[in-house]
């Protein structure tokens, strides 16, 4: 009898997926034109490698990462990306030697994309948890204002194993709507791809006059405790400054903070022009919040022991596109013990053509 | 009577959003009435040209710096890739490849 009650509902869930299937089958074979042979796309290896240093508290870490990412474009509607992640982290021991440490090796995301229409896109496998922005789009060290994580980072931003919804369009002359529905499945078992079982949102606003995004996101965990979390982020860039501004929230049984951050490009400047448009000066306040989770578990996800407050501040040189050298200044103030981090490095991207470019 | 309910309901639910998606998924721009797709504000080349670079720096450029150019099938890639990694729409996704391409 428990077999049968288990049963139904499978059934009844694989008959929704057959028929699921079959119109994205049906509306790929109705969008069945082709883009021009010279417009096609193709595969790519891109990714991004850095080496940098972080030296908190007095303790110095080498932090060295290569992050390749693969995408192989099919047709005109289908996209694979895959990303992974290989880090090292390396620090002497305490008493004396060379430096040494684990070199972590993980899969961040590995997924197909279906781009049903201009509203619609279902994507499967394994993706990037869209809670906030800063996990989707910010994290790359090519793209980061600042190389150390935000201190909320590790709040609901594990990947996820399952199926999204997801997509952008354009909701008037002002503004634009995106957002993003997932469910993800539990561990599968292997420490490298695991996840949990859970489900959420998130949405936005774009304003692409005042260059203004604001949005929300949510998640219910629903594997062990049923816990609910939720965050709001915002990015601003005054169409008549080269400043960036961008800031998130996040609330969760795990702990709760919030950061913003700025860049400022030194592109106005009137001296040494050659250089200062290379400039970038960022900057970074936060603040997190232990929540109810077991300090030792919290540790696990990597957030802070207790109460932090965090200023930086740093500056970016971009010494060619996609090569840029960082160093950045921090004083974190907590009641496990107040701390200094300095950190600098360099963080390159790069894009490699893995079929013929229709080079111009 | 609550179970049955509640499947019929997904089933109604992966009905509307396959019939939806069925629906809404059309030829690709190339082939659409410019109307449709709001591209005949943009109707001769410069002007998408200028209009692409608007739509670089308002979406794109929330993000990062601008990059080099490279050949129209990686951008075709790349462009592809961002539109679902940042949900930028369709219609700046064409004008940020066409402008990225010239």
């Amino acid at each position: 009898m428990g077999q049968k009650t288990r049963f139904v509902p499978l059934r009844w869930t694989a008959l929704s997926c057959a028929v699921c299937a079959g119109f994205l089958f049906l509306s790929l074979e109705h969008a069945n034109a082709q883009a021009p042979e010279a417009d096609k796309p193709i595969p790519i290896l891109s990714g991004s490698i850095g080496t940098f240093s972080f030296v908190t508290g007095g303790q110095n870490v080498i932090d060295t990462q290569i992050n390749p990412v693969l995408l192989v474009p099919l047709g005109d509607h289908w996209l694979i990306e895959s990303r992974a992640e290989f880090e090292g982290e390396f620090q002497r021991p305490p008493d004396g030697g060379p430096y040494q440490g684990p070199v972590d090796k993980h899969l961040d995301y590995a997924q197909l994309d279906y781009i049903v229409n201009p509203y619609l896109t279902v994507t499967a496998g394994r993706f990037l948890t869209p809670f906030g922005i800063f996990n989707e789009r910010l994290y790359p060290v090519w793209i980061r204002f600042l190389q150390p994580d935000p201190l909320t980072l590790p709040i609901n931003t594990a990947p996820s194993d399952g199926a999204m919804l997801r997509g952008g369009f354009t909701v008037n002359a002002h503004a634009n709507m995106n957002y993003a529905a997932y469910v993800s499945a539990t561990s599968i078992g292997i420490e490298s791809v695991d996840s949990e079982r859970h489900a959420g949102g998130r949405m936005g606003l774009f304003f692409p006059g005042i260059r203004l995004e604001v949005g929300g996101s949510f998640q219910r965990t629903l594997q062990d405790d049923r816990k609910n979390a939720f965050g709001f982020h915002a990015s601003w860039q005054p169409t008549k400054l080269p400043l960036s501004v961008r800031s998130e929230m996040a609330r969760s049984y795990e702990g709760s903070g919030y950061w913003a951050e700025g860049a400022y490009q030194l592109s106005q400047m009137h001296f040494w022009q050659k250089a200062m448009r290379h400039t970038q000066l960022v900057g970074r306040a936060q603040q997190f919040f232990v929540g109810e989770t077991d300090p030792d578990l919290a540790a696990d996800l990597g957030l802070p022991p207790a109460n932090t407050r965090m200023g930086e501040f740093g500056v970016n040189y971009f010494l060619h596109d996609g090569l840029k050298a960082t160093a950045s200044y921090g004083r974190g103030f907590s009641s496990a013990g107040n701390f200094n981090q300095w950190s600098y490095g360099i963080a390159y991207r790069f894009l490699i053509p893995l079929g013929p470019t229709g080079a111009r | 009577m609550k179970k049955l309910h509640k499947r019929a309901s997904i089933l109604v639910m992966a009905i509307l959003l396959a019939l939806g998606s069925y629906l809404f998924a059309g030829e690709p721009a190339s082939k659409k009435d410019p109307a449709n797709t709001g591209l005949e504000r943009v109707n001769d080349s410069e002007s998408m040209r200028i209009e692409g670079e608007k739509r670089f720096r308002a979406n794109c450029g929330r993000c990062h710096a601008a990059p080099q150019k490279f050949p129209p099938r990686m951008m075709a890639t790349v462009v592809r890739h961002m539109r679902v990694r940042a949900t930028i729409t369709d219609q700046d996704m064409r004008l940020v490849l066409f402008y990225m391409t010239q």
